[in-house]
């Protein structure tokens, strides 16, 4: 192909994006970020990856995704350590409804080949001893869910792209977009550049790219705060999960704890600072399901953008109102586990392959036709 | 003294020679090198490092100190148990 492509924005998705197009041949593909490597949300992510979803499309994308980051390292050639630690997620039933629903969950896993198992609380405490367990009725577990270094993964993928002859430039802000005759000038703070094919894979920011060329994307910015306390020797395998108690935590390889949960009411914007609100839930929030984790010291806290979609799962496809004019975002939280699926499918409809997923439930088209949507419901 | 014996970052444990490797790599902002080094993230918030690092990129990039950025800083300076805060907060 001889088509000259200009992604927007370098984080996991950008990077996934250019690796799979070069990877399968095409030459002039250039990356185009506003500042460095993984200063979005992907640098900011908890890297979760996980495929205990309650939509079916959250299932596939996260199922295809797990089987490439078992073999990352090798496929992309990578020398670092991606750091993917395979232990589980443990979700925890809080409510009777949680528990009617997980075992809905549970079966529709199962029907994708997910290998997701129902627990009873001794079970789940056999996995986790410091549990509280008068904290939660019941739990799920799938073994092959997991962690990865969100820099080390994204910089695998940044790698291997550039090794392929795509090209990066950071610190340059796209700031407006032209099209005329079948061609796109992105007008830069540093220049201009011609492109047969744009894509928008600029993450909090997708709405204002999407703008600049007349499209009304459906998606927000929404700001989500995590922390992370000092490193102790490895006592707890898989992330623990609450959706109703509102809470995320796992142990990373590095021996430091990972916990974020998300702020009620929280208003749509760009803004990512820390407040001592998140602090004071996160803490109560800990004391009452992983009481023991609460005698570990936090050592900082930090705030990311979710992109948010109406259905809380992704918007991957080709503008129907604009030909070549390519979007993937509106991960609404679960991007960076998507990443690999995102970069293959963008790719395939790029060149008009055959597509590894069915991609109508991605498509951008299901929020004018339909009027009531499939929500993700399992989300923190 | 060989630059792996040179101790940048007491908290993460990391070299001269690692640091310079990545600046050679093309990685040349403290944010970059941050993310995959782990510097200034670990219990002394980059109290050692940070200066070091901004000293070395000074040279490396043949630019004054002062155009060399630092990151950040986040909450909290020193670190506190997450049971202290819960007590605070429950009381409040
Ligand atoms: C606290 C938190 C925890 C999370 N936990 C998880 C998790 O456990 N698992 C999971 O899968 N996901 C998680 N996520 C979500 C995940 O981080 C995102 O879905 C994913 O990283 C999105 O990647 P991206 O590349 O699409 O966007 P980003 O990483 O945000 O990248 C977009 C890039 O576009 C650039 N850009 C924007 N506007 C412009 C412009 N005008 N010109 C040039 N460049 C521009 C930005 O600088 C940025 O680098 C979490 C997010 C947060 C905030």
């Amino acid at each position: 192909m001889n088509k000259r492509i200009l992604i927007i924005g370098a984080g996991v998705t950008g990077c996934s994006i250019a690796y799979n197009l070069a990877k399968k041949g095409v030459k002039n593909i250039t990356v185009i970020d506003k500042s460095f490597l993984t200063s979005g949300a992907t640098g900011r992510c908890g890297a979760g990856v996980r495929q205990q979803w309650q939509t079916k499309a959250n299932c596939i994308m996260a199922k295809h995704s797990i089987e490439f980051f078992e073999h990352a390292k090798e496929t992309l050639g990578y020398d670092g350590d991606i750091e993917f630690k395979q232990e589980g997620y443990l979700i925890l039933a809080c409510t009777k409804e949680e528990d009617e629903q997980f075992a809905k969950n549970v079966v529709l896993q199962n029907s994708l080949g997910i290998p997701t198992k129902k627990l009873t609380p001794d079970e789940a405490l056999k996995i986790v001893p410091h549990l509280n367990k008068n904290s939660f009725i019941s739990a799920t577990y799938c073994q092959t869910d997991g962690h990865l270094n969100p820099f080390k993964m994204t910089d695998a993928y940044y790698q291997a792209a550039k090794r392929l002859g795509a090209v990066f430039h950071f610190f340059e802000e796209v700031k407006s977009i032209r099209h005329e005759n079948n061609q796109y000038t992105v007008l830069t703070t540093k220049g201009s550049y011609d492109a047969d094919i744009l894509i928008n894979a600029a993450g909090g920011y997708s709405r204002e790219i999407g703008l600049m060329v007349g499209l009304d994307i459906p998606v927000y910015a929404e700001k989500h705060e995590i922390l992370v306390t000092e490193p102790i020797a490895k006592m707890q395998s898989p992330m623990v999960m609450s959706f109703a108690k509102n809470l995320y935590c796992q142990q990373v390889p590095h021996g430091s704890f990972l916990m974020g949960r998300t702020t009620p009411k929280q208003p749509k914007g760009h803004d990512i600072d820390s407040t001592h609100e998140f602090l004071d839930e996160m803490a109560k929030t800990i004391d009452d399901i992983l009481p023991k984790i609460g005698e570990l010291r936090v050592i900082r806290q930090w705030a990311g953008s979710y992109n948010m979609s109406p259905d809380k799962q992704p918007i991957i496809c080709e503008s129907p109102e604009l030909k070549d004019f390519y979007m993937a975002c509106g991960f609404s939280g679960h991007g960076f586990m998507f990443a690999p699926m995102t970069g293959l499918l963008i790719s395939e409809m790029i060149l008009n392959e055959p597509l590894t997923l069915e991609t109508e439930m991605l498509h951008i088209n299901r929020f004018k036709h339909q009027t009531t949507h499939e929500v993700e419901k399992s989300v923190v | 003294m060989s630059k792996k014996d040179i101790i940048i970052c007491r908290c993460e444990d990391i070299n001269l020679e690692e640091l310079h490797h990545l600046m050679e790599q093309g990685f040349t902002s403290i944010e970059d090198l941050k993310r995959q080094l782990r510097i200034g993230m670990g219990p002394c918030q980059g109290a050692t490092c940070l200066p070091i690092v901004q000293r070395e990129l000074a040279i490396f990039l043949k630019k004054p100190l002062e155009e060399i950025p630092l990151p950040t800083v986040r909450p909290l300076t020193l670190g506190v148990p997450l049971k202290a805060i819960a007590k605070g907060a429950k009381n409040e």
